[in-house]
């Protein structure tokens, strides 16, 4: 379980998040919808510590992020899947090499046949041939570097996900691919998930939960039909903009 | 403006100046203190470290070889210059030799390295953390100072040395062809001279110096690339500032160490 309790972050006089509580019960999917800029990015780095919080604390099964000693804290993020919003991955490695840094235990890792086998077969879960191992992240098409991102976050079988934009910068087709990604692993791995996005339909699509962060609030959270009812007009303009998803009954 | 502006504005820089300095000193001590945490982590950063060292080592060769040969050509031509017919002939051996042995070798050497090295760390460093990369690997529970931080500074301050050695040869060579060629000099006045001056404690100065000057190399670039925000402007202005801070700290080390360990009282 994450759970963020009253918790506030500030850049210099920009205050991005203001109190927020926000929580995903163990299995759920839950997307955190609102504009650009708002800090849901800030927000999801809050929850496996690369940012810490100015006040309140943040807790993930049972432990306060917040206060953990340096090796609790990578025990920790070892069952933590990050799914950068372009990828993030390392550009002076293989595609094969950046997947085998995902693997977060120690022992499987030095074990050079499981690490290429788990490579291959993470390529395998992301829809992309074994053989994209042997390039190099210069060489893959954006959408191909957000799957190799994928399967890097996977590697170590985490159980939790954080998705960061999984579709920014997509064309419709890559960005719905991605969207079956995302249902797909959560489904088959089991994970609880966190997917950060402005992409309405996406989100709609995907989670069990939806929250929306405005003004360094959550202003609204419920399951998609929840918010679809929700009176608030902030939320519903939101909503509105994705045309591609009723949002009035 | 008014005095009383002015004297305020003054005050508010001071202080704006005075809390930025402050707040680097303490990052980078922070840094250190990672360091030195992240040194029992030495599968990982061992490695890392010779391929670090081989690149730092190799690629400098060529680079260092021609600042040490200049400087030691003119060195040696820039003496005939000044003391032909004021002093015996031997005395040259002595000025080249301990003038690249204890000043030229080590600054330039490092000054060229800053600008080398210093600029492709803070560069690498800086893309890194602006694309995310540094995250990235904190994200997988693993630390960015051991991966990419300590084997870069091991490897610059072990290498240094090594590289002021090899620039302390090619420079005392070419000064030494040099006041061949330009000065009366025989082969056995230079011998004789650089034997007469030279004391082993030069040699000590020479390394304790090169190993402080590996330090400010490595140490401000990849706190500088570590602290880079805002996209390619920002990875530039890191580079730009590291080099800058890093030559800057050479010279303060330079004279600093000088006062420290050449001066008698």
């Amino acid at each position: 379980m994450i759970e963020l309790r009253n918790v506030s972050k500030r850049f210099g006089d920009l205050v991005v998040l203001d109190g927020v509580d926000f929580s995903v019960r163990k299995g759920e999917t839950v997307a955190l919808l609102g504009p650009s800029g708002v800090g849901k990015s800030v927000l999801l780095k809050h929850i496996n510590g690369l940012i810490h919080p100015d006040k309140g604390e943040v807790w993930v099964d049972g432990q306060n992020v917040t206060r953990l000693k340096r090796k609790d804290l990578a025990r920790l993020r070892s069952r933590i899947g990050y799914v950068f919003q372009y990828g993030a991955l390392f550009d002076s490695m293989t595609v094969a090499d950046n997947i085998k840094l995902g693997i977060t235990d120690e022992a499987s890792a030095s074990d050079e046949a499981y690490s290429r086998s788990r490579a291959a077969q993470c390529l395998e879960l992301v829809n992309l041939d074994p053989s994209v191992g042997d390039k190099y992240p210069a060489e893959l098409s954006g959408g191909m570097k957000k799957r190799v991102g994928i399967a890097r976050a996977i590697a170590g079988q985490p159980t939790y996900l954080l998705w960061d934009e999984p579709t920014s910068g997509l064309d419709p087709v890559n960005a719905d691919i991605i969207d079956s990604l995302v249902e797909k692993l959560d489904d088959e791995l089991g994970v609880t998930s966190v997917v950060v996005t402005h992409d309405v339909r996406g989100a709609f699509r995907v989670a069990d939960r939806i929250a929306m962060l405005m003004d360094g609030r959550i202003r609204a959270m419920g399951n998609p039909e929840e918010l679809r009812a929700s009176s608030d007009a902030a939320v519903q303009e939101f909503l509105e903009r994705d045309l591609t998803i009723p949002v009035h009954h | 403006m008014s005095g009383q502006a002015v004297t305020l504005d003054v005050r508010r820089l001071v202080g704006r100046f005075s809390l930025r300095a402050a707040g680097h000193a303490g990052r980078v001590s922070y840094l250190i203190l990672e360091m030195l945490r992240g040194l029992s982590e030495w599968r990982v950063w061992v490695p890392r470290t010779f391929e670090q060292a081989q690149n730092i080592g190799y690629g400098s060769l060529f680079i260092v070889a021609l600042t040490a040969g200049f400087a030691g050509a003119v060195t040696s031509l820039q003496a005939g210059y000044q003391f032909t017919g004021s002093i015996p002939a031997y005395f040259y051996g002595g000025v080249i030799v301990e003038s690249i042995i204890l000043e030229l070798a080590p600054v330039l050497t490092a000054m060229v390295l800053a600008g080398r090295i210093g600029a492709r760390f803070a560069a690498e460093l800086g893309s890194m953390r602006v694309t995310e990369q540094v995250d990235a690997l904190e994200s997988l529970g693993r630390s960015s100072v051991s991966h990419l931080v300590l084997p870069r500074v091991i490897a610059g301050t072990l290498m240094v040395p090594i590289l002021v050695v090899f620039a302390d040869v090619v420079g005392i060579t070419s000064g030494w062809f040099a006041a061949k060629g330009a000065l009366e000099m025989t082969n056995a006045d230079f011998v004789y001279g650089a034997q007469y001056f030279f004391k082993p404690w030069d040699l000590w100065y020479s390394m304790i110096k090169s190993l402080c000057f590996g330090l400010a190399i490595t140490v401000v670039p990849c706190y500088m690339g570590f602290s880079t925000k805002q996209g390619a402007e920002g990875v530039g202005r890191s580079t730009t500032t590291a080099v800058v801070s890093a030559s800057v700290l050479i010279l303060f080390l330079d004279a600093t160490l000088a006062k420290l360990l050449l001066t008698k009282s």
